[in-house]
C-alpha cells in the first residue's frame, strides 16, 4: 500500500472498514463463483452421461447465480455509501483545515484550486473507493479461492494458473514502468496541445478585435491534429500494458483448456473436472485484469487525496494567544521595527517599519503599489506574523492576544472585498448577523451605498456573489465600507478605499 | 424552420464523415469481444468432444482455433483501442474547428460563455464529449450487439428454442439495463445539482473570501454552510447508492436466467435425442460468455447520460443567433485616416427585448483627437466600445464613421478601423512576441520595439532571460497585473488602427502606475483618433477632451447612461 493510501485509511477510518467488508464480500463472491462453476459442470456432465434432464438439477445453480447478483448489488451499494461518507468526512476535514491556512494566501492565487478540491475535486475519489478498493480486496482473495478449488479438482491445471498468474502483475509493472517514462516525456507537449483550444476560444474576442479569427480556424485544426498524433504516439505504448495483460490472461485459458482436452482424450480426467477447470480458469485472472483498469482510474483519486493532505498539513499558524484585548481595543497601536518576509521572495515585504497610532487618530499611509501597505494592514489584522520586531495593542504583543477577539475589534475594508452568496443586507451584516434593518440602512447610507442599492432589482434583498447580481468594483467597495461601518469597531483599516470608487463618490 | 434533430444525433452527424476510420475500430472492438466469447465456446466444444474420446485429429483444429483466439483477443483489443482513439481524435479535430467557426460570430456578446471562465471550460469539455460518444458509448454498443447477434445465431442453429431464449434475454439485457442506468442516474438529478451548486458557491466564499470572513469573525458560519452542503450531497449520494448498482445486479440476474434456462432446454433436448451431447456444453458456455460482452454497456450508458447533456448544451450554443447581422452589400470604409466618429441618440440592448444598456447616448470623436470617457464601472462604457467594434448591434440612433453608417459596413472592416484594448482582452499561451504580433503579423522588429517602448514594456521584456521569447502562460498568469496591461496596450498600439479604443487600460494598476500609463497613452496617441474609457481621473490633463458619463438609473442589466430623464 502506498503511503498516501495508508494515510487516507488513517484519516478516514471508514475506508479501512470498507476494505474489510469488501474483502468479506469478495470471499463470498469467490465462493459463489466456485459453486457456480462446480454446479454447472456437474449438471452438464450428468446430462452428457445421459442421466436425463431433472428440472431440480438446474435450480441450485440458478440460486447460486442469483446469489452472485445479490452480492454484486450489496458490494456496489456499500461501496457507493462508503464513497459518499468518505467524501463528506474529507470535505469536513478540509473545511476545518482551511482555518489553519493563511486567509490571505487562500484568498489569493490558490482560491480556485482549493474550492475545486472541495467540490468536484473530491469526487475523483469515487473511482478509488467504489472501483479500486473493492477490486483490490477481490485480488487478494478471489484468485486464492478459485485456485484452491482448482487444485482440489485438478492440480495440473491449477499449476498452470499458479505459474501464469504472477506474470500479470510482473508484466504489468514492467510495461507500466516503461510506458510511464515514455508518457512523462510526452506529458508537457500533450497538455500544451490539449489546452490550445480552450486558449483560442477564450481569446476569440481578442482575435476578432484584431481580425485574426479566420486565420485561427486552420490553426485549431492543426493543433488538434498535432494533439492527436502526440496522443496516439503515447497510447501506442500505453496500451501495450493492457495488451500484455489481456494476452496472458486469455492465453492461460487456452493453456488450461487444451491440455485438459488432450487428457480427456486419453481418459485421464473426467468431463466434470475438465468443465469445472474451464469455467474457473478465467475467473482466476478476472480480478487482476479488473485491478489493472481500476488502478488507472484510482490514480487521479489518490492525487486528490495528496492535495487534501497538503491542505491538512498546510503551514500551521503560530500558536495563537489567549489574552483579552486591552481596553476593548480603544488603545494605541504600535508597530515596532517590523520586518516581514514572504517565503520565496528575495526582497522583504516590509523592512524595519515602525508606526504608532494613538486612540482616535486617523493615519493615512501613502506609497506606491508593492510598498507594503496591504502587508502592514495584514500585520495589524494578525494575518501575517512579523519575522522581526513586534506589533502591540495597548502595549500587549498582538501574538499573545486571542486573535478572534482582536479581529472583532477591527473593521477592515480590503482592496478587493469579497461579496458572499447572499443578499446585500446579509453581506453588510457579515460582522454583525444580528444587526437590525435600520442599522444596515444607516451603514449603507454612510458608505454611501444606499443610492445604488435602492436601484437594484430587489433592493437590500438582491442576491449577490458568484451566481448573483454583478456589482461594479466601486459598488463592491461601498458594500464593504457599509460592512465596516456596521461593525462600528474601535479600529478601522481601509486598504485603498477609493481605488475603485468612481468620479463623484470620493470627495 | 424545420424541427432540429435531437442534439445527440447532431453530435453523431459530425462523426458520420469519419466512418472510414471508425469502421475498422468498430470491427476490431466487435472482433475482440467475439474472440473472447468464441474462445470459451470452442474450448467447451473441444473439452466435450474430447470426452467422447475420438481420434486426436478430430479435435486438432479446435486446439489451433482456441490458441489463435486466445492470441487474437488481446491483439484485436489493442487495435480497437488504438484505431478508436485515432479515428475519434481526427473527428474531434474537425469538430473543434467547426465549433470554433460557429463561435466566431458569437464572441463576445452572443453567448454567456465568454463572460465566465468556468462556462468556457465546460464548453470546451462539451466539445470533447464527441470523443466519449464514440469511444465509450458507440464502440462498446457495437461490440456487444455483434456478440449478441452471433451468440444468438449460433445457439439458434444448435437448438432453435435455446437460441430464442438467449436472444430474448440478450435483447432484454441490452435494452433494460441501459434504460435502468438512464433512469436511476436521472433520479435526484436536479436536487443533487442544487446541492452541488450550493457547495460550489459556499466553498468559493470560504476560500476567496477567507480574509473577509476571518476579519469579520464569520468563518464559522461559512464553514457551517459548506458542511451543510456536503452533508446534503452525502445524503443524496447515499440514497442513490441503492440504485446505481441495481443495473449491474439485473445484468447478472439476466445472465443467470439465460444460462440456466438455456441449460435446461439443452438438457431436455439432449435427453430427447434432439441435441448432440457435444453441443450441450457449448450452449451453456455461449449463454455465459455472451453476457460478458454486454458488461461494458453499463459504463456506456452512464457515459451516455453525460454526453447527452453536453450535446444539449452545444446545440443550444450552436443555435444561438449571432448578435450582429452583417449587411448584405457592405459599404467600404476609408482605408486611411484621419477618421472621426459621430454617435447620436444611441440605444443598445444586450439581448433583444432586454433592458437597454445604453439609451440616448451621443458622443463626438473628432479626427485626431483623444477623447477620454470617464464613468462608473458597469455604466455601459464597455457596451459602447463593443458597439463601436460591431460586437453588439445598436437598436436606434446612429454611429457614423468617416461619413458611413456603421451598421452598413462589414464587421471585419469596422474592426480594422476601430480596435484596441477590449474589456476581455486575452493574453494567449505563447511567447510575448507572438502575443504582440497577433495584432500585426507583418510588423518589423523596429515597430515591435517601438510599440513595447511606448507601453513602457520594453525594459521589462529585455530584462527577461528569454526576452521576447518569454512564454506568457495561461491568460498571462506569469506576469504581474501591470505588465499584463502594458502588454495589451503595446498590442493595441502595434495594431495602429485609425480609431484606437482603450477600455480601462489601467485596470488593476496601482494609482501611481495608472497615472503614469495614462500619461504615456495620451502621449503615444497624440494626433490620433482615440477613445479612452477609464474610471481614473488622474493623469488626464493631456487629453483633448474629457467626457463624464452620469448614471441616472440602475436596472438588472446595469445602469443607464445620460440623457432621457424619464427612462429607466
Amino acid at each position: 500500500m502506498k503511503a498516501v493510501e495508508r494515510r487516507l485509511m488513517n484519516e478516514v477510518p471508514l475506508l479501512r472498514r470498507h476494505l474489510q467488508v469488501s474483502t468479506v464480500l469478495a470471499l463470498v463472491g469467490g465462493g459463489l463463483v466456485v459453486a457456480q462453476a462446480a454446479l454447472l459442470a456437474k449438471v452438464l456432465a450428468d446430462g452428457f452421461a445421459g442421466y436425463g434432464a431433472d428440472g431440480a438439477a438446474v435450480v441450485v445453480p440458478a440460486a447460486v447465480m442469483g446469489g452472485r447478483a445479490l452480492v454484486a448489488w450489496v458490494r456496489g451499494f456499500l461501496a457507493q455509501r462508503a464513497a459518499a461518507d468518505a467524501k463528506r468526512a474529507l470535505r469536513d476535514r478540509v473545511t476545518a483545515g482551511l482555518r489553519r491556512t493563511n486567509p490571505l494566501r487562500l484568498a489569493g492565487g490558490r482560491h480556485g484550486e482549493t474550492a475545486t478540491l472541495l467540490t468536484r475535486g473530491l469526487d475523483a475519489l469515487d473511482p478509488y473507493i467504489v472501483g479500486h478498493l473493492p477490486t483490490k480486496a477481490a485480488v487478494t482473495v478471489v484468485p486464492l479461492v478459485v485456485l484452491g478449488w482448482m487444485a482440489r479438482t485438478d492440480w495440473a491445471s491449477a499449476l498452470v494458473v499458479l505459474m501464469t498468474l504472477p506474470l500479470l502483475p510482473v508484466f504489468g509493472v514492467l510495461v507500466g514502468m516503461h510506458t510511464a517514462q515514455r508518457t512523462a516525456k510526452q506529458w508537457e507537449l500533450l497538455s500544451r496541445l490539449g489546452g490550445h483550444f480552450l486558449d483560442v476560444v477564450a481569446g476569440l474576442p481578442t482575435l476578432r478585435a484584431f481580425g485574426r479569427e479566420r486565420h485561427q480556424v486552420g490553426v485549431v485544426r492543426e493543433m488538434a491534429e498535432a494533439h492527436r498524433r502526440a496522443t496516439v504516439r503515447t497510447l501506442r505504448v500505453a496500451f501495450l500494458s493492457s495488451l500484455v495483460l489481456e494476452t496472458v490472461a486469455t492465453l492461460s485459458v487456452a493453456l488450461v483448456a487444451v491440455p485438459v482436452g488432450l487428457r480427456l482424450l486419453g481418459g485421464e480426467v473426467e468431463l466434470e473436472v475438465a468443465l469445472t477447470v474451464l469455467f474457473l480458469a478465467p475467473e482466476a485472472y478476472l480480478p487482476l485484469r479488473a485491478a489493472g483498469a481500476a488502478f488507472h482510474d484510482s490514480a487521479e483519486g489518490l492525487g486528490v487525496a495528496e492535495k487534501v493532505f497538503a491542505v491538512l498539513d498546510g503551514e500551521g499558524r503560530a500558536a495563537e494567544g489567549a489574552l483579552p484585548v486591552p481596553g476593548g481595543g480603544r488603545v494605541p497601536l504600535s508597530v515596532d521595527r517590523v520586518t516581514v518576509r514572504y517565503p520565496g521572495r528575495a526582497v522583504p515585504a516590509l523592512e524595519g517599519v515602525s508606526l504608532s497610532v494613538r486612540t482616535g487618530e486617523h493615519v493615512a499611509l501613502v506609497g506606491p503599489s508593492g510598498a507594503g501597505k496591504s502587508t502592514l494592514l495584514a500585520l495589524l489584522l494578525g494575518f501575517v506574523e512579523p519575522g522581526e520586531g513586534r506589533v502591540t495593542v495597548g502595549g500587549v504583543d498582538l501574538a499573545q492576544l486571542d486573535a478572534e477577539a482582536w479581529r472583532e475589534r477591527v473593521a477592515w475594508v480590503p482592496q478587493r472585498p469579497h461579496l458572499f452568496a447572499g443578499t446585500v443586507a446579509e453581506n453588510i451584516r457579515l460582522g454583525r448577523p444580528g444587526a437590525s434593518e435600520a442599522e444596515v440602512r444607516a451603514a449603507a447610507r454612510a458608505a454611501p451605498a444606499e443610492g445604488f442599492v435602492a436601484e437594484l432589482p430587489d433592493g437590500y434583498d438582491t442576491a449577490l456573489g458568484e451566481s448573483g447580481f454583478g456589482l461594479s468594483a466601486g459598488q463592491r467597495q461601498r458594500i464593504a465600507l457599509a460592512r465596516a461601518f456596521l461593525l462600528d469597531a474601535p479600529v478601522l483599516l481601509l486598504d485603498e478605499p477609493t481605488a475603485h470608487l468612481d468620479v463623484g463618490s470620493e470627495g | 424552420m424545420p424541427p432540429r434533430p435531437h442534439p445527440t444525433l447532431r453530435l453523431l452527424q459530425h462523426l458520420v464523415p469519419h466512418w472510414r476510420r471508425l469502421l475498422p475500430a468498430a470491427l476490431a472492438a466487435a472482433g475482440s469481444e467475439l474472440a473472447a466469447a468464441a474462445l470459451m465456446g470452442t474450448a467447451a466444444w473441444l473439452i466435450t468432444r474430447a470426452a467422447e474420446q475420438p481420434p486426436l485429429a478430430e479435435v486438432a483444429l479446435a486446439v489451433v482455433v482456441v490458441r489463435a483466439l486466445a492470441l487474437g483477443r488481446g491483439l484485436l483489443r489493442y487495435a480497437d483501442r488504438l484505431l478508436g482513439h485515432d479515428g475519434t481524435l481526427r473527428a474531434v479535430a474537425v469538430f473543434r474547428a467547426r465549433v470554433y467557426e460557429a463561435l466566431v460570430p458569437l464572441a463576445p456578446s452572443g453567448i454567456p460563455a465568454f463572460r465566465s471562465g468556468d462556462l468556457l471550460t465546460r464548453l470546451v469539455d462539451d466539445v470533447d464529449a464527441v470523443q466519449d460518444l464514440l469511444l465509450r458509448v458507440l464502440l462498446p454498443v457495437a461490440a456487444a450487439g455483434t456478440v449478441a447477434v452471433a451468440a444468438t445465431g449460433t445457439a439458434a442453429v444448435l437448438l432453435p428454442g435455446a437460441g430464442l431464449l438467449l436472444g430474448v434475454m440478450l435483447v432484454l439485457a441490452g435494452l433494460l439495463v441501459p434504460v435502468l442506468v438512464l433512469v436511476t442516474s436521472r433520479r435526484d438529478g436536479p436536487e443533487e445539482r442544487a446541492a452541488r451548486a450550493q457547495l460550489a458557491v459556499s466553498s468559493l466564499d470560504l476560500t476567496r473570501g477567507a480574509a473577509d470572513l476571518s476579519a469579520y469573525g464569520a468563518l464559522g458560519r461559512a464553514e457551517e454552510r459548506v458542511r451543510q452542503a456536503a452533508t446534503r450531497i452525502a445524503r443524496l449520494e447515499r440514497r442513490k447508492a441503492r440504485t446505481t448498482t441495481l443495473a449491474s445486479a439485473v445484468m447478472l440476474l439476466l445472465q443467470a436466467g439465460a444460462t440456466v434456462g438455456v441449460t435446461w432446454l439443452a438438457l431436455g433436448a439432449h435427453a430427447g435425442g434432439e441435441l448432440a451431447a457435444v453441443h450441450l456444453t457449448v450452449l451453456t458456455v455461449l449463454a455465459l460468455a455472451s453476457f460478458e460482452a454486454l458488461g461494458p454497456l453499463l459504463a456506456a450508458a452512464r457515459r451516455f447520460v453525460e454526453v447527452r447533456s453536453a450535446a444539449r448544451r452545444l446545440a443550444e450554443m450552436l443555435d444561438a443567433p449571432p448578435p450582429v447581422v452583417e449587411p448584405v452589400v457592405p459599404v467600404a470604409l476609408p482605408a486611411s485616416g484621419p477618421l472621426g466618429v459621430e454617435i447620436t441618440g444611441l440605444r443598445v440592448r444586450h439581448r433583444p427585448g432586454g433592458p437597454a444598456a445604453l439609451d440616448g447616448v451621443s458622443l463626438r470623436l473628432p479626427p485626431e483627437r483623444r477623447v477620454v470617457l470617464v464613468g462608473e464601472s458597469g455604466s455601459g462604457k464597455s457596451t459602447l466600445i463593443a458597439t463601436l467594434m460591431r460586437f453588439l448591434p445598436y437598436e436606434s440612433g446612429s454611429i457614423r464613421i468617416g461619413g458611413r453608417e456603421l451598421r452598413d459596413c462589414a464587421g471585419a472592416d469596422v474592426r480594422r478601423a476601430i480596435t484596441g484594448v477590449t474589456q476581455d482582452a486575452h493574453v494567449f499561451r505563447g511567447t510575448i512576441r507572438a502575443n504582440l504580433l497577433l495584432a500585426r503579423p507583418d510588423a518589423t522588429e523596429t515597430q515591435l520595439r517601438e510599440a513595447a517602448g511606448r507601453a513602457r514594456l520594453l525594459e521589462w521584456i529585455e530584462s527577461l532571460p528569454q526576452g521576447w521569447e518569454t512564454y506568457a502562460g495561461g491568460d498571462g498568469a506569469e506576469m504581474s497585473g501591470g505588465q499584463r496591461q502594458r502588454l495589451l496596450l503595446a498590442r493595441a498600439l502595434l495594431a495602429d488602427p485609425l480609431v484606437l479604443v482603450l477600455d480601462e487600460p489601467t485596470e488593476g494598476l496601482d494609482p501611481d502606475s495608472a497615472a503614469a500609463v495614462l500619461a504615456d497613452i495620451l502621449d503615444a496617441t497624440h494626433g490620433r483618433t482615440t477613445l479612452l474609457v477609464t474610471h481614473e481621473r488622474e493623469g488626464l490633463a493631456a487629453a483633448d477632451e474629457v467626457v463624464t458619463l452620469e448614471r441616472v438609473a440602475a436596472g438588472p442589466c446595469g445602469p443607464l447612461l445620460t440623457l432621457p430623464q424619464g427612462e429607466g
